[in-house]
């Protein structure tokens, strides 16, 4: 059974669907891609599906209908999102913002003091700034506390919104190589991104967004090779 | 002015800002995490005073009926909406946070009263009583509007000031009440006489200022509640519930008034509306503090604790005034800054 089961969802805000009858799934242990241009409605998707926006279709994650939980339900359950827009606590060190990654554990003490030692040798850089300000962090290492916190909650389906957005070169490779090693632990990712190349070189599964609808759809090797994406999405070689 | 006369006015200039301190500081918690500017919040501190002097003369408090009615009509309004999203197994945990436990408290007074009961047990019963009121307030008024602007908060936080001293005459009637001092201590500090009291609400304020900053820095739930006020979509995407850490703010919050009701119930006469100028000096204080820094707020209210004193002796008949006059230059350098912090923002 899927883990997470995307249906036939639309989405408006108001009157215009920014996302029209997109159907896809993700198996457990996954690393599933959904590229597109800026603007065929990924965000959208993704706030839909964590329950920030309001959506019609069906949807479950884990088997549960996703109508019956709340964000926080989700959360609690192991379905994280990680936004396009970071939303760290800026005004709280970066140990703190990890902590609080794991509030839906809190009664799990110990458990949550083992994955905060376990980000930390993750991202020694996090380690080096536990006690600055999380709104002092450079793009790449706010990227990395995002991701750390996301890790805190120890989610079964994390969700990544163009996690290499604004970063450079050098750091996009350590994010993506990151992202790959999440596999090892059983944590199943939906990847939304621009840089397509490196998204399909990742995941195992892709889908292509264009303007609110699915376009195409197959394993991430096939896509690659794909005259149509390429064309598109890979500068057309 | 002698020097003596300086210290004295002085140190009840403090005293009267150490009380100022605490419910300002209840304001500042209770907009970080809820964005609402909660008006009526020294009604809680006069609702205090009016339920301790009401235990003290064996009576029944008007706060017992008053947390009724709120936490009938909280119940119900959490019940239509549970019924519109078919959430019924709900149910059970509803009625226990809105019905059961705010009457707990209520129901303990109403079978003890008349019979003597010790001075700090009256105080726990009096704070214990006065808690429910403003979550149960943010239930029924505040959470069905809880993404509104905040001034469309503010224009509804007036509006249940003006509902609330309505049901504190009905539950108070108007007389004013004064309660029994907590010491009788008077010390003799350099040739100065310094009551027990005044010292007693100072060492209160500090140890409750300093309770709020370990929880707020040491525990998760304080660091929770910071985190709302910071980022609520962040704080929802960790699992953290808006609406749950709302309702810990205004306890807290009630907490703090509910504890200065107490202090200043032995030196003020309390009427069943003097929460309304309580807590508008202690909004002086939070918005010096602009309404986040919980230091400058109690700063702030401090300042206006002497500002107070000092002009009641050279203009007692312009007290009020001057202390108001005051907001005007603090809003406007303080609408300076605000608009450097929001470029701040901005550039995150
Ligand atoms: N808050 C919003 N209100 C109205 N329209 C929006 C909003 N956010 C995004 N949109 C529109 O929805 C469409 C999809 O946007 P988005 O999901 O952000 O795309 P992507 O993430 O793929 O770049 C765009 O046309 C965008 O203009
Ligand atoms: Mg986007």
């Amino acid at each position: 059974m899927a883990l997470l089961s995307i249906d036939q969802v639309s989405v408006a805000y108001d009157k215009v669907e920014a996302v029209r009858g997109v159907s896809l799934a993700i198996e457990p242990g996954q690393i599933v891609t959904v590229i597109g241009p800026n603007g065929a409605g990924k965000t959208t998707l993704l706030g839909a599906a964590i329950g920030l926006l309001p959506w019609r279709g069906r949807m479950s994650f884990d088997g549960i209908d996703l109508r019956r939980l709340d964000v926080e339900a989700r959360i609690e359950r192991g379905f994280c999102l990680v936004p396009e827009t970071r939303e760290l606590f800026g005004d709280l060190s970066v140990s703190d913002n990890l902590l609080l990654g794991g509030y839906s554990r809190r009664r799990d003490s110990a458990g949550v003091k083992r994955s905060l030692a376990d980000v930390y040798g993750r991202f020694p850089r996090l380690s080096e700034r536990r006690n600055q300000k999380a709104s002092t962090l450079s793009g790449g290492e706010r990227q990395m506390l995002a991701l750390g916190r996301a890790l805190m909650a120890k989610p079964r389906l994390l969700m990544l919104d163009e996690p290499s957005l604004g970063l450079a070169p050098i750091i996009v490779r350590e994010v993506f190589r990151i992202i790959a090693s999440l596999r090892e632990l059983g944590v199943s990712i939906l990847l939304v991104e621009q840089n397509a190349r490196a998204a399909l070189e990742t995941a195992d599964f892709g889908y292509v967004l264009e303007t609110g609808e699915i376009v195409h759809s197959g394993a991430a090797a096939d896509l690659m090779h794909d005259p149509r994406v390429t064309a598109s999405y890979l500068g057309g070689h | 002015m002698n020097g003596e006369i300086a210290a004295i006015l002085a140190m009840d200039g403090i005293a009267s800002g150490a009380i100022y301190v605490l419910i300002g500081l209840g304001l500042v918690l209770i907009f970080a995490v809820t964005r609402v500017i909660f008006v009526p919040f020294g009604d809680i501190a006069a609702f205090t005073a009016l339920s301790l002097a009401s235990l003290e003369t064996g009576g029944r408090p008007g706060t017992v009926g008053l947390v009724a009615v709120l936490a009938v009509l909280a119940t119900a309004v959490e019940a239509i909406a549970l019924a519109r999203n078919r959430a019924f197994h709900r149910l059970p945990r509803a009625l226990l946070f809105y019905l059961v436990l705010p009457l707990i408290p209520a129901a303990a007074v109403w079978f003890a009263a008349g019979t003597t009961l010790s001075m700090p047990l009256r105080i726990v019963l009096s704070l214990a009583l006065v808690l429910p009121i403003a979550p149960l307030l943010d239930r029924i008024v505040f959470r069905p509007i809880a993404d509104a602007s905040v001034l469309l908060l503010l224009t509804v936080a007036v509006a249940l000031h003006f509902a609330l001293s309505g049901l504190g005459l009905m539950f108070f009637g108007p007389e004013g009440v004064r309660t029994k001092p907590l010491t009788d201590a008077v010390f003799d500090v350099a040739g100065l006489i310094v009551n027990g009291q005044m010292l007693l609400i100072l060492a209160a304020s500090i140890v409750f200022c300093g309770l709020l900053f370990l929880y707020f820095e040491f525990t998760i739930q304080g660091k929770a509640l910071r985190a709302t006020a910071v980022n609520r979509v962040g704080a929802r995407l960790v699992g953290i519930r808006p609406t749950s850490t709302g309702t810990i703010a205004y306890l807290l919050a009630s907490l703090l008034a509910g504890i200065s009701g107490v202090l200043i119930a032995p030196v003020t006469t309390i009427f069943y509306d003097s929460g309304f100028l309580l807590g508008l000096k202690a909004f002086v204080g939070a918005i010096i503090g602009a309404m986040v820094s919980y230091p400058v707020t109690a700063l702030g209210a401090v300042m206006v604790g002497l500002l107070e004193s000092f002009t009641s002796f050279w203009l007692s008949a312009y007290k009020e005034v001057l202390v108001f006059s005051l907001l005007i230059p603090v809003l406007l350098w303080r609408s300076l800054s605000f608009a450097g912090t929001e470029e701040e923002e901005a550039e995150e």
